[in-house]
């Protein structure tokens, strides 16, 4: 039997003994035995709805998908409903030759609609929740400030903890369920206040705003899981968070995390925490990384570009990885349609996927102007994960552009700013 | 000659084996996927953006490392290759072990009681001193001897 290191209650001690049966013992013995690794002190009370990082049901994790039955099989589900990544297909909304259609649903995600029918029994809020902004209003897994999580995917971790001062550790995948299941997190690192404080000091000195997704790289590749303390944004955020400074933080912090590991910043005077707190978030011998406008060009120019051939047209353009908020669907609908006038253009010259949450589509289409004007430019809607999408060797190889840095991390396709994008796809660039 | 080293044990076992080595950060899902996928006996490394594993065999030996990166579908994968007994004998963490690798080692043991011995916290003179080829033997307590040809 498990020994464990940290401090438990008596209840917690029983089911570790069995008293819940052996797949509740299992549950809890692998979250205390994580904590445990981590030096946490004791198992804290979740008070808010997992999000897991699965959603895909890939044949290589069946042993996964044993736990799932196991579950199942025992009564167990998490204690609140969660929700869970993207859907790693989209047939109707992202076409794909046949052959690659067929690796995806014969190899690749075979056990998909399986895996689906699992998650529902062990708590998945509906057949809509398969979102990586999970946090969205539409969506509405949305933690207070404070709360205690258990999620795993990236970008939902850095927005729950730095916009909504929620609190949840980077956790591995599986094991975010696994807490949802027994109610528990083990308290260590971004779950203590300790753990809250900045390492860095960013200060941001470029003359306008930077592009989200290049300010989040150049912090995660500089501070890697260090918590920085941002300084000179809210200039131009502002100090509210408004909906625009949400998006900003959504998509700065996705970059922040998948570019280094960033769990939590601290924007000054904007975040809640830096906001209640201000520079007390700062550890004594904090390190300090000035960001000008020569570091943010030097940060782009750094990504390799990973096209076979560098000269090719792109075929594809993912925008929405993360999710896009309903806020930045319509604003992109605006930006593509004067892109097309601007270069006296009827339709896009690249096809453009906008991928959101299935909540948001659903708010989006029944915009049904809103909608005809989307269908005008020739862009699609999806709620598609691209990063899925990509993994398939017969997509990923394909030229694709994305206005997205995780997903030039994790695959082929190519970076360019928000304005860059809008002049390829519209035709106004060469 | 032989130079020890003492490490924090995660997951607990004695046993000798041919050290495998990673001296940058190993994606466990760029290099076990692609053979776990495929069926085979053995999981070679598939990481092309790793060239101190690219195509050595993995299963079987003592993975030696800083931590692990990428997806965190990673732990995952560490399971699985457990699960279908293609997993490294043990793994042993120049570093403190990273959550990806940790959550894998743990559901392997938990769910499918399958010990990939685990030791972390050996320093990076650790991993100075061992090559692949390099025969290892791992004690109880967390000590790890490197045994060198020389």
């Amino acid at each position: 039997m498990y020994s464990p290191s940290m401090k438990l209650t008596k209840e917690e001690k029983e089911i570790l003994s069995g008293s819940k049966g052996e797949t509740a013992r299992k549950a809890l013995e692998s979250v205390v035995r994580f904590g445990d690794i981590f030096g946490a002190d004791r198992l804290l009370d979740l008070n808010h709805g997992v999000h897991l990082v699965t959603s895909f049901g890939i044949p290589l994790l069946t042993p996964v998908f044993d736990i799932m039955d196991e579950l199942i099989s025992s009564g167990l589900k998490t204690a609140k409903p969660f929700t869970v990544d993207p859907r790693p297909t989209d047939f109707k909304n992202v076409a794909c030759p046949l052959p690659a259609k067929l690796v995806f649903k014969k190899i690749m995600y075979a056990k998909q609609q399986d895996y689906e029918k699992q998650l529902l029994k062990v708590g998945l809020k509906d057949n809509k929740a398969f979102s990586c902004a999970c946090y969205l209003e539409e969506v509405g897994n949305i933690p207070k400030k404070g709360d205690i999580l258990a999620w795993a995917e990236s970008s939902a971790v850095v927005y729950a903890n730095s916009v909504l001062a929620a609190r949840s550790n980077r956790n591995s995948g599986v094991l975010e369920l696994l807490c949802g299941i027994t109610g528990k997190a083990p308290n260590f690192g971004l779950l203590s206040d300790e753990g809250r404080k900045a390492l860095w000091i960013i200060e941001v000195k470029t003359n306008a705003l930077p592009e989200a997704q290049l300010l989040g790289s150049a912090i995660g590749m500089k501070v890697m899981e260090a918590v920085p303390y941002i300084k000179g944004l809210n200039k131009f955020l502002g100090n509210e968070l408004t909906n625009d400074a949400k998006d900003y933080l959504k998509d700065m912090g996705a970059a922040s995390a998948s570019n280094g590991a960033v769990g939590l910043f601290h924007v000054d005077g904007l975040t809640p925490e830096a906001k209640e707190q201000g520079s007390s978030l700062v550890l004594k011998d904090a390190k300090t990384y000035i960001i000008d406008d020569a570091e943010i060009a030097r940060i782009r120019n750094s990504y390799p570009l990973m096209w076979k051939n560098p000269q090719a047209k792109a075929e594809r353009c993912f925008i929405g990885c993360p999710h896009l908020s309903k806020n930045q669907l319509y604003g992109w609908l605006d930006r593509l349609e004067k892109g097309l006038k601007d270069s006296n253009r009827r339709k896009l010259a690249v096809p453009v996927i906008l991928t959101t949450a299935p909540d948001v589509e659903a708010v989006f289409r029944s915009d049904t102007a809103a909608l005809k004007r989307l269908e005008a430019t020739g862009a699609k809607l999806s709620t598609i994960c691209p990063l899925m999408y990509m993994n398939n060797p017969l997509c990923g190889k394909k030229p694709v552009i994305t206005n997205s840095n995780k997903l030039r991390t994790y695959t082929m396709a190519r970076y360019f700013t928000d304005d860059e994008i809008i002049g390829i796809v519209c035709g106004g660039a060469k | 000659m032989i130079r020890s080293f003492k490490g924090r044990v995660i997951i607990q076992g004695q046993l000798q084996g041919e050290a495998v080595v990673s001296r940058q950060g190993f994606n466990v899902l760029a290099s076990m996927q692609k053979d776990l996928m495929g069926k085979k006996s053995t999981v070679k490394g598939s990481d092309q953006n790793n060239p101190d594993i690219y195509s050595k065999a993995i299963s079987g030996k003592i993975l030696c490392l800083p931590q692990t990166i990428g997806s965190t579908t990673g732990g995952m994968v560490l399971q699985a290759a457990a699960a279908m007994d293609r997993a490294p004998l043990a793994i042993l963490f120049s570093e403190h072990i990273d959550s990806l690798a940790a959550g894998g080692v743990i559901l392997a043991k938990v769910w499918n009681d399958r010990n990939i011995v685990t030791v972390d916290g050996l320093g990076k003179d650790f991993l100075s001193a061992v090559n692949s080829g390099d025969k290892l033997s791992i004690e109880m307590d967390g000590t790890v001897h490197v045994h060198k040809n020389k």
